[in-house]
């Protein structure tokens, strides 16, 4: 099993969490959309696999490169 | 220019002191019109704008509650609680935030305040575009083709058969490209509306979608309306804001390069004559796309716009202080001409070549200070850009007696420009600068992001 670290690519807040512990996930899938200065940012998953953990939730700000999901294949 | 709509004419009121609800490089210019003018200036800032500079050039500065623009730029109660704390007699909105709200514009009336701005009902009118579009084409404004508000997707589909593709379905309550899908074929027009109806519903309230023709590679032109109470109304030429990334304006510049004159010049004044005829008030901006010789109206903007100053350095009006004089009941000023060549480029926080949002704290932060230069901005050195407000972080303005000579002044300028904390479109914004097509005048709305296809990765200055 290969774990994946999912992160932020930027400062900013968690607007939506698209997809839940235990989804499917292909590389290039929006987990969920982050909402930073006034633009949305999805965070792509890195690669295929489970969505193991969301460790964020909507509202909450995230710092760039914070591990905000982890996926396993 | 005189209509038989205009509406109202009230008698000429006093502003003597401003409450300026809004942030960043329009706030100062709002301050520094104000000062000019001899007008007491209020501010309001949060904790994460405590540092910036306008707060001490204001007259009075009201700390906010809250970080967040919904809890703070946005917060009508707030802000209306501070402009009776101050002793206000007007309010002015800047751009974004509140500035089209035709809620927040009665608000301030019904408190017995000015709203430095047109009248409520044309915020209200303007907002619906639909609405808008049918207003100026039935006197006389081209538009492309397009439909009502839609309501299923049968009538998209009806709709759609008559306006052909590309179309693109839009948002009627948005602006700023949020929400628009461009759909090639009938049977993806079904899932596009049903999406741009879900974006429209979250970011604006209001799902209303409606359908127009897509122009591939079209320019943006718009022209700039000045209008005064009693039902008269001019223009101060053409901007073209063709030079876009993700629908958000990058580059704007006055007069049009490559577009015969004479044809925007008789669009301008039949803007200004459907405005007077309308009896709309204050400043306010036409919005069109150009393509191939046609052009068509979008929207109106009723509001001060981001790239105002492109206007103020070619025809020498000062369009802040204008709005507060005809805000206060004042007349028209004389016409003007179009002199020289005048160009904008938006310094924003984020990265050149990925275009993602960066933050920070401005460790450094010189603005060029250079011959035919003008810099616009909010930010000083040590303060913080945030993640909670747009990305702009200064407007060049670029004069010159050519448009060569305004765009190297806008490259000179940018490589003189030192900051150091955050990311900055630097790289972009010299890219598109140097770029042939964009040097001979051939421009649209597609540009950078060609650019950024194609080019080879734009380092980061």
């Amino acid at each position: 099993m290969a774990r994946h670290d999912v992160e932020s690519e930027v400062t900013g807040n968690v607007w939506k969490v698209l997809k839940s512990v235990g989804d499917s996930v292909a590389e290039g899938d929006v987990i969920m959309i982050l909402e930073s200065m006034k633009m949305e940012i999805p965070v792509e998953s890195p690669g295929t696999g489970t969505l193991s953990q969301v460790l964020v939730e909507p509202e909450e700000q995230v710092e760039e490169d914070q591990v905000v999901a982890v996926i396993e294949s | 220019m005189t209509g038989p709509e205009c509406q109202s004419a009230s008698q000429p009121r006093t502003i003597g002191k401003v409450l300026i609800a809004n942030r960043g490089a329009i706030a100062r210019r709002i301050v520094r019109a104000c000062n000019e003018l001899g007008i007491t200036s209020v501010v309001v800032y949060t904790s994460v704008d405590a540092k910036a500079p306008y707060i001490s050039e204001a007259s009075e500065a009201y700390a906010l509650n809250g970080l967040r623009p919904a809890d703070s730029y946005l917060d009508q109660d707030q802000l209306l609680g501070i402009a009776r704390t101050s002793n206000a007699d007007s309010v002015h909105p800047g751009y974004g935030f509140l500035s089209e709200s035709a809620d927040f514009a009665q608000r301030v009336r019904d408190a017995g305040l000015t709203f430095i701005g047109p009248d409520p009902v044309w915020l209200e009118r303007m907002g619906d575009k639909v609405n808008a579009r049918r207003m100026m084409a039935e006197r006389g404004m081209p538009i492309f083709a397009g439909s009502d508000l839609i309501s299923d997707a049968a009538a998209a589909r009806e709709a759609a058969k008559a306006i052909g593709f590309p179309l693109v379905v839009k948002p009627s309550g948005g602006g700023g490209g949020m929400g628009m899908q461009v759909v090639e074929q009938m049977d993806a027009l079904e899932s596009a509306l049903t999406q741009a109806q879900a974006v429209a519903a979250a970011a604006f309230g209001n799902g209303a979608v409606y359908l127009e023709r897509w122009i591939p590679r079209p320019r943006h032109i718009e022209f700039q309306i000045l209008a005064d109470e009693y039902g008269n109304a001019m223009h101060l030429y053409e901007r073209e804001c063709s030079v876009q990334r993700r629908h958000q304006k990058l580059i704007e510049e006055s007069p049009a390069p490559g577009i015969d004159a004479s044809a925007l010049r008789e669009q301008a004044e039949r803007g200004a004559e459907i405005c007077a005829q309308l009896g709309y008030n204050n400043v306010g901006t036409l919005e069109t796309l150009y393509s191939d010789g046609s052009s068509g109206f979008l929207e109106m903007n009723t509001r001060i716009q981001v790239e105002h100053g492109v206007t103020e350095e070619v025809t020498g009006v000062d369009l802040v202080q204008q709005q507060i004089l005809l805000a206060a009941g004042g007349a028209l000023p004389e016409p003007v001409e179009l002199s020289g060549h005048a160009i904008e480029v938006r310094l924003y926080a984020e990265d050149s070549q990925t275009l993602m949002p960066s933050t920070g704290v401005l460790r450094t932060f010189q603005p060029p200070r250079l011959f035919g230069v003008r810099v616009e901005t909010g930010y000083q050195q040590g303060q913080e850009v945030s993640p909670f407000y747009d990305a702009l972080l200064a407007k060049i303005i670029a004069k010159g007696s050519t448009r060569e000579q305004a765009i190297g002044r806008a490259i000179v300028a940018l490589q003189a420009f030192t900051i150091q904390g955050v990311q900055t479109n630097a790289g972009l914004l010299l890219r598109v600068l140097r770029d042939s097509a964009f040097l001979r005048g051939d421009i649209d709305t597609g540009m950078v992001a060609r650019i950024l296809r194609t080019g080879r990765r734009i380092p980061a200055l």
